[in-house]
């Protein structure tokens, strides 16, 4: 008699956390995005006020960039991400592949000043597929303790294993390191893909890396490379510039941006295609892309709104002390030498780049 | 052999001496091996800061060095409101929305139905190979064990390929499933050792007594294999709820699990919440083992009570 | 009442009887049984098939692969072959915009540059016959001959290239097998290192496993208990969390290294490098993998009767050549068991060689999980799982021969 009660109990035990978990399930947007202080600034900007708004879910999850789970999921039919935040680059490749549903930016709001979306977004911000929330920098940092002397101040001190010994940190990717690479190698900023095309480029740029392979500590989460620094596996390392800035600011870590050489990128809200919630995932695009909520974002990371109507809305940390301005990418004293990143050249060619750079990687 | 027994007989040798004191020092050493990571993470899972390493405050001792934050962000991460004060309400938001939330419920859900069909299959099974007569009983059981030897990648990969055609991919079933199968060798491992002991003429009484044989079963056999079936079991909830490998092929977004939200923690977010739920864990798995033991002596005093 | 007592009869009932008891004993296992073949056997299986076919290329360009398999690799291509292949090309887009990409890789993977060749071929607008001086127009790659050569190998779905990647080998259009280029040349590398360190870790944990098992058989049962407990805690704790607690212990500000410099071992400026690379592969592995060595050496140790060593001191012998001569013998099975326990687990590990491994502590099933997820070759992915496969299937199959799989024990 005991055994069967207490199987009675498992079974309603079971039943209730089952009807909990479907419960969860009701009209829900599952975004996805880059993890870390990015989705942080996320989920304050844009998912708490929209939730509150409309009263839906979002089941929020983390990736580290690229096309391929995109891919795996619209091939197998079975696609369950409705939101991801992906580079422009991906944007474009994955829309000429049909991997990414078309979005009607004429529908977006106008911006708070009455612009229209089409004047308002900054040009290359609106792709077919894609719309653009923010522009963040890929830039190197460094632990200012590590180095009593000199500091790095430019590309080229990166590859200096002499000057400033230590490990490496570098994305394990081909984008960014090859234009660093070249860069670092004395190509100006403006010729840089123009090298890139070319066969010798690309050669040139991998013999950069060649140099400095031994002492590179790859990653792969944006929120890596702040650990890396902290553990001390590396002295210095690529990152995205507001994942350095958020524990320099907020736990006073001495991480140290260096803008030499920084090269911006725009990433942008798409919609798989086949998703299940199309006209939810729209609306919620809509929504964030608006001018408030991309200023808002900026409270949380030093990323710059794809609006013109949000820049002059951008002010302080959430810390209510710290300007955002000066840690912006697009600030006039972070864009001595910098590189916009050609979205056109790598949704060409990134599949080859990078399966040449994972095999030389991988020796 | 008593551990630091240290009355040596008189015609102990100098190096036997030695030998007693570097074969304990030896095995403390390998002790702290196995003992350490584990206690290492109990105080990083205090540290104020988001990194994963001791800082110099926390070293010093400082109280200020320490912090509950990280449990707080158990509850709080995916919060609508974490800021809100500590109400029935707060601990509603948590319990529908935040991620640990729900990856625990996923966590029991899956591991409690995979536990019970992996269970129930295995004991069938193992009634049916412990029996002398059964046939190619070698190759059977060989097949039926193999989850358990082959590597984790190739049965998810196998897996993700198969259940994507079929349409079980990214649903609760393909996952209970898939964890059920990893959980069978342990219950027909564990039911089949404990059968080896079973004495097979209790069936054949209970048959001359007018039992059919599911009675038999259920008032003779089970009774007397339930040790080895509650530990097949325990062995394949555990297996089922430190799983991440084929979770991370086939569970979506909405069915993480909390090795799945673990294994996100380390690679996308690297928090040192992980390092919160992970002491919890290590302290419930204390608790278990420790009362397992105590339950175990209890029942040991009391049968020399009784004999006595 | 009386019975006839008619032997054949009897002999044919008995024979019955056994039968049907046979039948009952299977069918209790039929469940478990279809339930594994469904849910492991044959998805494994649907792996070893992937692993030989792949017919992205022949589903979208039918007419071009059969004129492919007509070519000689060798001669100039037709002007019939290059008409096919880019009006093949522009359809496949209408049926799935998808389409020409996934087979531009497939190219791409036989032949590097392919991709921005395709995409070219598919955004130009006025391609009509002359076919073959259009695409000369729009690059030089399309007049020499590797392109179409690297489309002849991709052409056939039942093909063997994919197993052939997987020991470092290279299918040619001719038909011909030749060895990989050293840049590409990593499988075989893998396999190795997978190995060695699958030996290296069984070995340590052989070391370090008896004599903790020798102190748990030996101890009283209230001690040797609690000894247990702590081996098996770390067991009972997610793997996740214990290799974390490594890169914890190991990193450069971690534990180990804070305390090597606290006592002066090292200073500070060149503390010892030990994560993300073979070493934390080893260590972790190694805490890993430690309980499975010792769980049934301390089963073994527990049967040795201790009065064998005994008899052997009262014989002369010294306390090593008592231990060496006479007891370890009676040890092997246990140790045998242990070890070909670690070996074959070691082999398959993934998540700790993912988390801690860094790029030179890789082993063969991050490199399956790399293709399944980021390149999405699955194919390839398929192949190298299938070799690894059959590696480990000899082993368990050898386990089984010396030890048994019924004879497992887990405490």
């Amino acid at each position: 008699m005991k055994k069967w009660n207490g199987k009675l109990m498992l079974l309603g035990a079971v039943g209730t956390l089952a009807m909990s978990v479907a419960a969860a399930e009701a009209a829900q947007l599952t975004v996805i995005s880059w993890g870390g202080a990015y989705t942080k600034s996320q989920t304050e900007a844009y998912q708490k006020p929209w939730m509150a708004k409309t009263g839906n879910t979002i089941v929020s999850a983390d990736y580290n960039g690229g096309l391929a789970e995109v891919k795996a999921q619209v091939e197998s039919k079975n696609v369950t991400w409705d939101v991801v935040d992906v580079e422009t680059s991906e944007a474009i490749s994955g829309c000429n592949d049909g991997l990414f549903e078309k979005i009607d930016a004429s529908k977006l709001p106008k911006g708070d000043n009455g612009a229209s979306p089409m004047d308002d977004f900054v040009p290359g911000a609106i792709t077919d597929c894609a719309i653009s929330t923010i522009a963040y920098a890929n830039v190197f940092g460094y632990d200012s303790t590590k180095f009593a002397g000199d500091k790095p101040t430019k590309v080229a001190d990166f590859f200096d294993l002499k000057k400033f010994p230590g490990k490496r940190g570098l994305k394990k990717e081909a984008k960014v390191n090859l234009e660093m690479a070249l860069m670092a190698d004395g190509v100006a900023a403006a010729d840089v893909y123009k090298v890139l095309a070319t066969k010798e480029g690309v050669d040139r740029a991998f013999k950069k890396l060649e140099t400095i392979k031994g002492s590179i500590v790859w990653w792969e989460a944006g929120a890596q490379p702040p650990q890396l620094l902290a553990s001390g596996e590396v002295t210095m390392t690529t990152a995205y510039n507001g994942r350095l800035f958020t524990p320099a600011v907020t736990e006073n870590k001495p991480f140290v941006i260096v803008w030499d050489g920084q090269q911006q990128v725009f990433d942008t809200w798409a919609i798989p295609k086949g998703s299940k919630n199309k006209d939810l995932a729209l609306d919620f695009i809509a929504f964030s892309t608006g001018t408030k909520p991309l200023a808002d974002q900026a409270r949380y990371i030093p990323y710059g709104p794809a609006r013109k109507s949000s820049a002059p809305l951008v002010g302080k940390f959430q810390d209510d002390k710290t300007d955002m301005a000066p840690h912006m990418p697009t600030n006039p004293a972070n864009m001595g030498n910098a590189i916009v990143q050609d979205v056109k050249f790598w949704a060409d060619h990134y599949d080859e780049l990078n399966e040449r750079f994972v095999s030389w990687i991988g020796k | 052999m008593k551990f630091l027994k240290l009355d040596f007989p008189p015609y102990a040798t100098g190096l036997e001496i030695a030998w007693f004191f570097a074969f304990r020092a030896i095995c403390i050493a390998i002790f702290v091996f196995l003992v350490a990571p584990i206690l290492v993470i109990i105080p990083l899972s205090f540290n104020k800061e988001s990194f994963f390493s001791f800082t110099s405050g926390m070293l010093a001792l400082k109280p200020e060095a320490y912090s509950l934050k990280w449990y707080r962000d158990i509850f709080a991460n995916g919060m609508l409101a974490p800021d809100a004060p500590l109400s029935l309400d707060w601990f509603k938001d948590s319990w529908m929305r935040s991620q640990w939330m729900i990856a625990l419920k996923n966590s029991i859900f899956v591991g409690v139905s995979a536990t019970a069909v992996a269970t129930t299959l295995g004991t069938l099974a193992s009634v049916g190979l412990s029996r002398p007569e059964m046939p190619y009983r070698g190759l059977i059981t060989g097949i039926l064990i193999s989850p358990m030897i082959v590597p984790i990648v190739i049965t998810a990969a196998g897996m993700f390929f198969f259940f994507s055609q079929i349409g079980l991919s990214q649903t609760y079933i393909g996952l209970v499933l898939a964890h059920a199968l990893l959980g069978t060798p342990f219950v027909v491992i564990t039911v089949t050792a404990t059968l080896t002991s079973f004495d097979r003429s209790l069936m054949r009484a209970a048959a001359n007594l007018g039992a059919n044989p599911l009675t038999a079963f259920f008032k003779v056999q089970m009774p007397l294999i339930l040790p080895g079936i509650i530990s097949g079991g325990l062995f394949a909830f555990i297996t089922s709820f430190d799983e991440v490998v084929v979770v991370l092929f086939l569970a979506e977004p909405d069915q993480r699990t909390i090795p799945r939200q673990m294994w996100s923690g380390l690679r996308e977010q690297v928090s040192p919440t992980i390092l919160a739920v992970a002491t919890i864990l290590i302290l419930i798995s204390l608790v278990l083992l420790m009362s397992l033991e105590l339950t175990r002596r209890r029942m040991e005093r009391l049968k020399m009570d009784a004999h006595s | 009442m009386h019975q006839t007592f008619d032997q054949k009869t009897l002999t044919r009932q008995l024979a019955a009887a056994e039968r049907r008891n046979k039948v009952k004993a299977f069918l209790l296992v039929l469940p478990l049984l279809l339930f594994v073949l469904a849910s492991f056997i044959v998805p494994i299986a649907s792996l070893v098939w992937q692993g030989g076919y792949s017919d992205t290329f022949a589903n979208a360009l039918p007419e071009t692969s059969k004129l492919l398999g007509a070519w000689d690799s060798r001669s100039p291509v037709s002007e019939d072959l290059v008409k096919s292949f880019v009006t093949e090309l522009k359809a496949s887009k209408l049926k799935d915009p998808a389409i020409p990409t996934r087979v531009a890789t497939v190219v791409n993977r036989e032949q590097s540059g392919s991709v921005s060749k395709f995409k070219q071929v598919m955004s130009a607008s006025d391609l009509a016959s002359p076919y073959k001086e259009k695409l000369s127009a729009l690059s030089s790659e399309w007049d020499k001959p590797d392109i179409w050569r690297a489309m002849k190998i991709v052409a056939p779905s039942f093909t063997p290239r994919f197993y052939l990647q997987a020991v470092d080998l290279r299918l040619t259009a001719e038909g011909d097998i030749k060895p990989e280029s050293d840049e590409n040349a990593i499988h075989l590398l893998l396999f190795g290192r997978t190995l060695m360190v699958a030996a290296l870790v069984t070995l340590f944990c052989a070391l370090l496993g008896f004599p903790i098992a020798y102190l748990l058989a030996h101890a009283e049962t209230k001690t040797s208990n609690m000894l247990l407990i702590i081996v098996l805690l770390p067991f009972w704790t997610s793997l996740l969390v214990r290799t974390t607690a490594w890169i914890a212990l190991l990193q450069q500000n971690g534990v180990v290294n804070d305390f090597l410099v606290a006592i002066g071992l090292i200073d500070n400026d060149h503390r010892l490098v030990m994560m993300y690379n073979m070493f934390a592969t080893l260590v972790a592995m190694t805490h890993v993998l430690l309980p499975f060595m010792i769980l049934p050496m301390f089963s073994v140790m527990k049967t040795i009767k201790a009065n064998l060593v005994r008899a052997a001191l009262s014989l002369g012998a010294t306390p090593w050549t008592a231990f060496w001569r006479v007891y370890f013998p009676q040890t092997i099975p246990g140790l045998g068991a242990g070890c070909l326990l670690v070996f074959i687990l070691a082999i398959g590990y993934y998540i700790t060689p993912a988390l801690v491994g860094g790029q030179s502590g890789q082993l063969i099933s991050n490199i399956i999980a790399f293709h399944m997820q980021k390149t999405l070759n699955w194919s390839l992915a398929s192949a190298i799982a299938t070799l690894l496969l059959i590696g480990v299937l000899l082993l368990y199959w050898l386990y089984n021969r010396l030890v048994g799989i019924d004879k497992m024990k887990l405490a």
